[in-house]
């Protein structure tokens, strides 16, 4: 018998769930479901896609447009304003005032009209970038575009630390390049028989802040050019050798970390690595194959940049590819540890309960869970449902809270399940293609701690994009000093006897007026100091002594 | 849709003969991820037809069924293997199995984003986000795997 706060119930309760759209069968271990609130008329039946942060408002977008709530309570999120403008995929993200909204299908239309447009040649189709002035987010101004020759099937927003004047898009996309005729200069020509292919490249959109109606592209990075087959893992784990061919066209989507100036781009059958120090010019380090990878989708770096995750949605999304027939290396998540510039491959994690035939399921969106310490991440699985999974130690993944509903359909598969789920600021927010608009919260357990979840409460944003991760910080507290006991607990850092009297002596000194605190908390961290040097997990000590220093500075 | 699915169903036909065929693991190991991810997209796109009370080829059907002003006649469709190539493929072995499928399968590859091409270029087409998504998921993938082909091939000796 393992602990019971760590042994996932047997047998798996995602298992043989009932169907349904609003009556389906729901599981849960270590998550609980706070709120599903439907979309709204205009929106039914429609597919929801990605979710933006700002402030109090969660944006979340759909093929018919989008959709902002306000969540100041989490269990009634309360509808802002519903924006009827067509596009798929309508991936959503905010920078101020401004809302950025993707557009690929070939259905889209500048006027946002419902009807699509039916001439494969046409001046009325929108494929690439809408901009929204939300400044009275209640009425969303439409007040410009940015074509582009493939549209956007994603995009990420770039915040350069050296610009204040202007922010920046990358574009990507995997859908065909459009006509010359409707959008001149766009061609799918071979770069080497046409050098202004919109193959081979990614686009850059620099969007002037005190004038985003100038919004343009800026530069066409070639960032694959001179790129030859990376070294590739076959099946077995042997690395076969780099050949002369031309690598991916296009990237799926790209994860930008400015706090340590690396993105991850997941481009077809490649994980690549760019330097984005200089944001309009991106530089490919490295790129990475793997056999059992299908269709690289996104990434998610660790918080120190050293590990990158990778997301496989093999079969885009549409398919059922959690089946007990179907392999878990194949449509899951493949983890790395970057080490000078290069990807090391170190492990797979994928959703492990077995789903339907009629239940799609596949790698998609999450976060990272701010647990000091630690790399948690929180995932979306279509149908698969929602899984958190720690993976600080890249090549020892596992899951440690799910939650998980029952086919939309019995019969027959029809598209379902969270596209995306994010944590931002204290909650989990998770747009339910088919169901709406869920609101989840993180339970304690054995394998994370009521400290750990209060310290992940103290790191607040007031804006996020999760395709632009930002690096964690958190604030001294009492939560923080007492998470990292929690953790050195876990690892048996320390005796448990010098854990107990630390915990007590955190307890006595929270009790004390707060102006003899200060020197209190400093002398427990000067002792612990010399200790940190005979502990078998050296680092959490030094982090725990670095939070109860900093929580010394913090009481005036 | 209706000609994509003997289209996909040639492609099942000609991974069946890998396990037989091939010592290659990674062209074993490609030719079952097609096998998952063609059956599962012949199955969509039988279920979308079913949908419009259209007809629904077999699963396993050889050719698309044209109707030319009351005269009915079968065709391949782009890519696609005659007969000829395909009884070629399945007696070769070895090296040569694995050179002649590749260099099949990249032909064949290549056909399904013509098809793509001819969807996309065809009026009132792709309208629909199911349509458009998979026709776009169809290109993605194929073009994917013809780059990890291309990679293959030029391994063999």
């Amino acid at each position: 018998m393992g602990d019971p706060g760590t042994t996932p119930p047997s047998p798996d309760p995602r298992v043989g769930l009932r169907a349904g759209v609003t009556d389906a069968g729901e599981a849960s271990w270590n998550l609980r479901l706070i709120s599903n609130t439907p979309q709204p008329e205009g929106f039914v039946g429609v597919t929801n896609s990605d979710l933006a942060f700002s402030g109090d408002l969660v944006f979340q977008g759909n093929y018919n447009g989008f959709m902002v709530w306000d969540v100041r309570n989490p269990a009634r999120p309360a509808l802002v304003t519903r924006y009827l403008c067509p596009a798929s995929q309508s991936d959503i993200s905010v920078f101020r005032n401004l809302a950025f909204v993707s557009g690929e299908g070939t259905s889209g239309r500048l006027d946002c009209g419902t009807q699509g447009v039916s001439d494969p040649v046409s001046a009325d189709r929108l494929r690439g970038i809408r901009i929204f002035d939300i400044s009275d987010v209640r009425n969303p101004r439409y007040i410009a575009n940015v074509q582009t020759c493939r549209g956007s099937h994603t995009h990420t927003v770039v915040v350069d630390p050296n610009d204040q004047d202007n922010v920046y898009i990358y574009i990507s996309g995997s859908a065909r390049v459009r006509p010359e005729q409707e959008l001149p200069g766009c061609s799918a020509l071979a770069p080497d028989e046409d050098p202004n292919s919109a193959l081979f490249r990614i686009e850059v959109i620099r969007v002037p802040l005190a004038n985003p109606q100038e919004s343009r592209i800026v530069t066409s990075p070639r960032i694959f050019s001179g790129l030859t087959a990376p070294p590739r893992r076959d099946a077995e784990g042997n690395v076969t050798q780099a050949l002369d061919r031309p690598g991916p066209n296009q990237c799926h989507d790209i994860t930008v970390f400015p706090d340590v100036g690396l993105a991850g781009g997941a481009c077809e059958g490649y994980g690549i690595l760019l330097d984005i120090s200089d944001v309009m010019n991106p530089r490919r380090l490295s790129a990475v194959a793997d056999a059992n990878m299908s269709y690289w989708h996104s990434a998610t770096f660790s918080n120190d940049g050293r590990a990158v995750l990778f997301t496989d949605e093999w079969g885009g999304g549409s398919a059922a590819r959690c089946r007990d027939t179907d392999r878990y290396e194949w449509g899951a998540n493949a983890l790395f540890t970057i080490e000078d510039g290069e990807m090391v491959f170190q492990s797979y994690y994928k959703m492990p309960a077995p789903q339907t035939a009629v239940e799609n399921c596949v790698a998609h969106n999450g976060s990272p869970v701010p647990i000091p310490g630690r790399d948690v991440k929180v995932q979306a699985w279509y149908q698969g449902g929602v899984s958190i999974f720690d993976w600080t130690d890249p090549a020892k993944p596992f899951e440690i809270a799910f939650f998980d509903r029952g086919p939309l359909d019995a019969e027959r598969l029809r598209s379902a399940g969270p596209w995306s789920t994010y944590w931002y600021n204290g909650y989990i927010y998770s747009s339910e293609i088919a169901r709406g608009f869920d609101v989840l919260e993180l339970l304690p357990s054995g394998f994370i701690s009521r400290n750990e979840i209060d310290a992940a409460k103290t790191v607040i944003w007031s804006e996020y994009n999760p395709q632009m991760q930002v690096q964690m910080v958190w604030p001294a507290s009492f939560s923080l000093s007492r998470a990292y006991l929690d953790q050195l607990e876990r690892s048996r850092g320390l005796p448990q006897p010098r854990i107990d009297s630390l915990r007590m002596e955190l307890i006595r000194i929270e009790g004390m007026p707060v102006a003899q605190r200060g020197n209190l908390l400093t002398q427990v961290a000067t002792q612990l100091g010399p200790e940190a040097g005979a502990s078998s997990d050296a680092a959490k000590v030094g982090l725990l002594v670095q939070s109860l220093q900093a929580l010394a500075g913090a009481q005036q | 849709m209706q000609g994509m699915i003997p289209h996909h169903a040639q492609a099942l036909r000609m991974a069946a003969l890998v396990p037989d065929r091939s010592q290659r693991r990674e062209i074993r190991v490609l030719a079952e991820r097609m096998a998952v991810a063609q059956g599962d997209e012949i199955e969509l796109m039988r279920q979308w037809l079913g949908d419009r009370d259209a007809e629904v080829p077999p699963a396993d059907a050889t050719h698309m069924r044209m109707n030319h002003g009351g005269m009915v006649h079968d065709m391949l469709m782009p890519g696609m293997l005659t007969e000829e190539e395909f009884t070629e493929l399945a007696a070769a072995r070895g090296d040569d199995f694995d050179r002649l499928f590749l260099t099949r399968m990249i032909q064949h590859h290549l056909g399904a984003i013509l098809m793509v091409d001819d969807l996309f270029a065809s009026p009132g087409a792709a309208q629909e986000d199911f349509v458009f998504k998979f026709a776009s998921d169809v290109y993605a993938d194929q073009t994917t795997e013809i780059r990890h082909m291309n990679v293959m091939l030029s391994r063999i000796p």
